[in-house]
């Protein structure tokens, strides 16, 4: 899967993991798109590498978009979009 | 014999309540918290009831709560998760020299971890100046950790005005409160810290059980990594007894704590006065601003284990300092610090009341302390020609000047 990088994008939830091992990404992912409404957009720091594979895993499996990511120097920002 | 229990610093007894709340969750109840039926689902519940009213002694939110295993996992927690946290922002950490080991050895350890570590010396009553923390301060300071309140003299340090400082520079605060929290009130709200550890053993809840409150939104390095347990801060299957316990001994804390600390307050004011007319004791830690159950003494040429030894021989179980340093035989780092002589520290005991003494407690204490200060000091090789004491930078209250304060 070829990652795609994103700039600026306006999320309506923020959640921050930063630090937090796996599976927390996953939970939290799961967790805070409950929360949304279809259209929404979901922003997820975190500094774990293996979100790199699993987010964009878990969007493609549950049919939601994954906008991408944007990199800061200690943390990564995912943006996924609520479709389902 | 009478039995007399004056060492509630060490630990406490467990409230028969707390004992009630918790023996479910030994027997019946003993559903692992992250199990998805029912039995995990009524241990998780006890987890979060605990937690809400854990936070409720300390006014944040339940979600502002971690739950460990002691005082000192909160200590070394917050010391170490917060450093490595900000260690891009800067590598400087300023703590009290009036801490306990789980957080001096921690800032040791991130010494040698590459951590600039500024240990502030404290005055002659245990209190650490904020202009003290302010002069210490650099660009690249990350976290302040000063103690709430002592353990070894029980001064209450001024945590608000230097939590103010560090706010002014964006510096973090951590506060110890292991051994004021559930006895004295505490607002993290109103106080401004940014973490703040606990122990349940210290308000009648069980060993085993301690916190750490993190403000929210402020990112922590997990001690302890492994399952998603308190939100994945702090791994490891919960202790959920100890917790329950935790939680009820901490409501108890709340809705009795000015009753609890009347009465010992009362009692401690008659014990003070009471030891400082024998000659050559004096108080240690503020005269006023103390925790208030808590009486701190060094008594000139004896040692406090001597002391120790032949109270608990009258059935009056103390301390002789900090856990640590009497089992290690060492002048305490916390008097040295306030410029106590070592030879003076070595005398040092410490009573600390709780709701279960009495005024007849104090009667017996006071009939039987000083003839053994009067025995101890007439086989002590110190006690004649020890003359040398200084008597400029008193570093103690005598029975006078603790009259006029």
């Amino acid at each position: 899967m070829t990652l795609k990088f994103v700039e600026r994008i306006k999320a309506d939830v923020t959640t921050d993991i930063v630090y937090m091992m796996c599976p927390m990404h996953l939970l939290k992912l799961e967790e805070k798109m409950k929360e949304l409404d279809r259209g929404q957009i979901l922003e997820i720091l975190t500094d774990y590498d293996g979100a790199l594979e699993d987010i964009p895993g878990w969007c493609e499996k549950t049919g939601n978009e994954f906008l991408g990511i944007e990199e800061t120097e200690d943390f990564y920002k995912f943006y996924i979009k609520k479709v389902r | 014999m009478r039995k007399c229990y004056f060492d509630y610093v060490a630990t406490n007894p467990l409230h028969p309540q707390v004992f009630e709340a918790m023996l479910p969750y030994f027997k019946e109840e003993f559903g692992n918290p992250l199990s998805l039926y029912e039995a995990g689902m009524k241990a998780r519940n006890a987890i979060e009831n605990a937690r809400a009213q854990t936070a409720a002694l300390v006014n944040s939110k339940p979600s502002e709560i971690i739950f460990t295993c002691s005082g000192a996992e909160a200590n070394n927690f917050a010391l170490r998760g917060i450093a490595l946290a900000k260690q891009n922002e800067g590598k400087h950490v300023i703590v009290s020299r009036m801490e306990h080991h789980s957080i001096l050895n921690s800032a040791r350890f991130l010494e040698k971890s590459g951590f600039a570590v500024t240990y502030l010396p404290a005055d002659k009553h245990g209190v650490v100046e904020p202009e003290a923390v302010k002069k210490a301060m650099t660009k690249d300071t990350v976290l302040i950790s000063v103690i709430h309140a002592s353990s070894e003299v029980g001064t209450i340090e001024p945590i608000k005005e230097i939590t103010k400082i560090a706010r002014e520079h964006k510096v973090i605060v951590h506060t110890d409160a292991v051994a004021s929290a559930g006895n004295i009130p505490i607002d993290v709200k109103a106080g401004g810290v940014d973490l703040l550890s606990m122990a349940a053993h210290q308000f009648y809840g069980p060993k085993g059980a301690g916190a750490l409150y993190v403000r929210e939104g402020l990112r922590i390095v997990p001690l302890i990594y492994g399952g998603i347990q308190e939100s994945g801060r702090r791994a490891g299957t919960e202790n959920v007894p100890a917790i329950v316990g935790m939680g009820k001994a901490a409501e108890l804390a709340k809705l009795e704590m000015k009753e609890r600390g009347e009465h010992v307050k009362k009692l401690r004011d008659r014990l003070i006065s009471g030891v400082l007319s024998v000659e050559n004791v004096y108080l240690t830690g503020h005269p006023s601003d103390r925790l208030p159950g808590h009486a701190s003494f060094t008594v000139e040429y004896i040692e406090g284990e001597s002391m120790l030894l032949l109270l608990a021989s009258k059935g009056m179980y103390v301390a002789s300092g900090s856990a640590c340093s009497s089992k290690a035989l060492k002048a305490s780092p916390v008097l040295l610090s306030m410029g106590v002589p070592a030879s003076l520290a070595q005398g040092s005991i410490v009573f600390t009341l709780g709701k279960e003494n009495t005024g007849e407690d104090i009667d017996y204490l006071l009939a039987e302390f000083p003839p053994i200060i009067k025995r101890l000091r007439e086989i002590s090789p110190f006690a004649k020609g020890w003359d040398e004491k200084e008597q400029g930078n008193k570093c103690y209250t005598t029975s006078s000047e603790q009259q006029t304060e």
